[in-house]
């Protein structure tokens, strides 16, 4: 490319007349183009998802007895479950027993209904209850479970400005906020969590606005890293905050126990007639896994470890079955 | 197929109507990239004369140097400009007021000039070398001064410096990581069209980032076009 440039320059340095400068032009149009193309087919990472290649639907869910190579699965989620480590610590032993890979496409809920809708994934691990509901509603999956849930939390730096420590209703947490014109950053980028907080300011009748409120547009642990970095409040569901405590962050939970606050998440099969590429066996083998006792006991542990509590709490059917004598 | 087509109508729709929020996005990816790229050029093409013209011990590894940072990807110098801004960082932790906080279009600003600085130097000091030798020896006979015979040199390697700047531009305007770590993407602040079509690609909205898609690379079009024109005109004359 330099020796383009050089010898260009070389050209154009001895030409003195008019006629011949357009083929020069051209040629340097089409290598500044060239340079700015190179610049964003590099450089733009935007999440694609893998769609389930061209493998044929397998006829029985015993796909371990298959010597052949491994199957494919797509599962789209939300960041939360992914930045929490959650995922990377239940799918090794599926993909283990099952010998599937499982291609995990972290992003917002929104956009992973949106690939479940265009059949770009297989399964779909969410947490907007009333997104879920229209999504099952318009056909576009064949099965909806429970699977967890856990708590979003209202974060804040320790010096508390809008003075919300403590408070038992988020929303009313959140309208001191607003009339403390405290910094606030939203995910705004239509995710689970995102559709959370725009409840939340409904219920207090704020229409969140102005300088104060910072609406990011990125996933869970790049707004923490920004609300951590301006001591601004945030909402997060408690795992991927707890998740990060690990790597020292300052902001601290102000808020928490509302009822508002509640988190569950679902997990929904995508319906096979959106193309022959759909997994739909394998699908539902994920969705039986995810929900069976075994899966939700290793979900229950999950973190006990490293922060003493779990991140995320057991809630599907077969969890309740057995755990309905523990509950109060 | 759909979705290309229906954003590029909704591109056109979106620049036919003047949509604010679009303008403002815009105007801000210009403003930032243009900033960037004029503290790169003022920079840049000096060193780049520098190095093309001179000879000196160490040359060779400023050039190296320099080389290396023409493939530097993005994410990194944003990734070590956020660590300098930080609360916690060297910078940050100054709490200069001429230090810009994090989150800003001015520390945007400083990474796109790192990214773009080293492409402006390079591809300069190329053109530069690309001259013939023997007009330098000429002008040198007849009495001209360092200074007197760089600027000769320059002018007679415009194209090739023009194409530096060019370069520079192209590659910060369409440059998405570094400017997400710095600037965070923030609505009315620090959003551009790069991350902007990251953000709206992952809400599921394909139309609008496709949109915005066509956009970039019209406006990157049309630059380098302008500048070209602007460029023979003053050839020509």
């Amino acid at each position: 490319m330099l020796t383009a440039v050089a010898n260009g320059n070389n050209t154009l340095g001895k030409l003195v007349g008019g006629c011949k400068r357009i083929p020069n032009s051209f040629l340097l149009i089409s290598l500044a183009l060239a340079a700015s193309l190179f610049a964003c087919s590099s450089r733009a990472d935007l999440p694609l998802a893998p769609s389930g290649a061209a493998e044929d639907p397998v006829g029985s869910g015993d796909a371990a007895a298959q010597p052949a190579e491994p199957q494919k699965l797509t599962l789209a989620t939300t960041t939360s479950t992914e930045n929490s480590g959650l995922l990377g610590y239940l799918l090794p032993h599926f993909e283990e027993e099952y010998g599937v890979r499982v291609d995990v496409v972290a992003v917002g809920t929104g956009q992973a209904l949106q690939l479940g809708r265009d059949g770009n994934a297989d399964v779909l691990l969410v947490h907007a209850r009333a997104r879920e509901d229209s999504f099952m509603a318009e056909g576009h999956g064949v099965r909806r479970e429970d699977v967890m849930y856990n708590d979003f939390v209202i974060l804040g730096p320790a010096g508390d400005p809008a003075g919300i420590r403590g408070q038992s209703n988020a929303a009313e947490a959140l309208e001191r906020v607003a009339q403390a014109e405290a910094p606030f950053v939203s995910r705004g980028d239509d995710s689970g969590t995102h559709t959370k907080e725009r409840a939340i300011w409904e219920a207090a009748g704020v229409e969140p606005g102005g300088d104060w409120y910072l609406s990011a547009g990125q996933g869970m642990g790049a707004v923490l890293t920004i609300a951590d970095e301006l001591q601004a409040y945030t909402l997060s569901d408690s795992a991927t905050y707890l998740a990060r405590t690990l790597e020292g962050i300052e902001l601290r939970i102000l808020v928490e126990g509302d009822p508002i606050l509640f988190n569950p998440y679902g997990v929904i099969a995508v319906n096979p007639t959106k193309g022959a590429h759909i997994q739909a066996s394998l699908a539902d083998t994920l969705v039986d896994w995810l929900v069976a006792l075994p899966t939700q006991e290793r979900i229950a542990q999950f973190g006990v470890a490293e922060f003493g509590a779990p991140l995320f709490t057991p809630d599907s059917a077969a969890w309740h079955r057995v755990h309905a004598i523990d509950a109060d | 197929m759909n979705e290309i087509l229906r954003g590029v109508a909704e591109a056109v729709r979106l620049i036919a109507t003047g949509d604010p929020a679009l303008r403002e996005i815009v105007l801000l990816s210009l403003r930032v990239s243009g900033t960037a790229l004029l503290l790169s050029t003022v920079t840049g093409v000096p060193l780049g004369a520098l190095l093309g013209l001179s000879r000196f011990s160490g040359r060779r590894l400023v050039t190296a140097v320099l080389y290396t940072g023409m493939g530097f990807p993005p994410v990194v110098v944003g990734l070590s400009v956020y660590l300098m801004l930080s609360r916690s960082g060297p910078l940050g932790q100054l709490d200069w007021p001429l230090v810009p906080t994090l989150f800003a279009p001015a520390a945007m600003v400083i990474a796109q000039s790192i990214i773009s600085f080293p492409l402006v130097a390079g591809f300069t000091m190329a053109a530069v070398m690309g001259v013939d030798p023997q007009l330098r020896r000429q002008i040198e006979s007849l009495g001209a001064t360092r200074v007197q015979n760089a600027l000769t040199v320059l002018s007679e390697a415009r194209v090739g410096v023009l194409v530096s700047i060019i370069a520079g531009f192209g590659s910060i305007i369409s440059e998405v990581g570094a400017v997400m770590m710095v600037g965070g993407n923030i609505e009315h602040r620090t959003r551009v069209l790069t991350t902007a079509i990251v953000l709206e690609t992952r809400k599921g909205n394909f139309d609008l980032a496709m949109a915005m898609g066509a956009i970039l690379l019209s406006l990157a079009f049309l630059t380098n076009l302008a500048v070209l024109l602007f460029q023979g005109r003053m050839f020509d004359r």
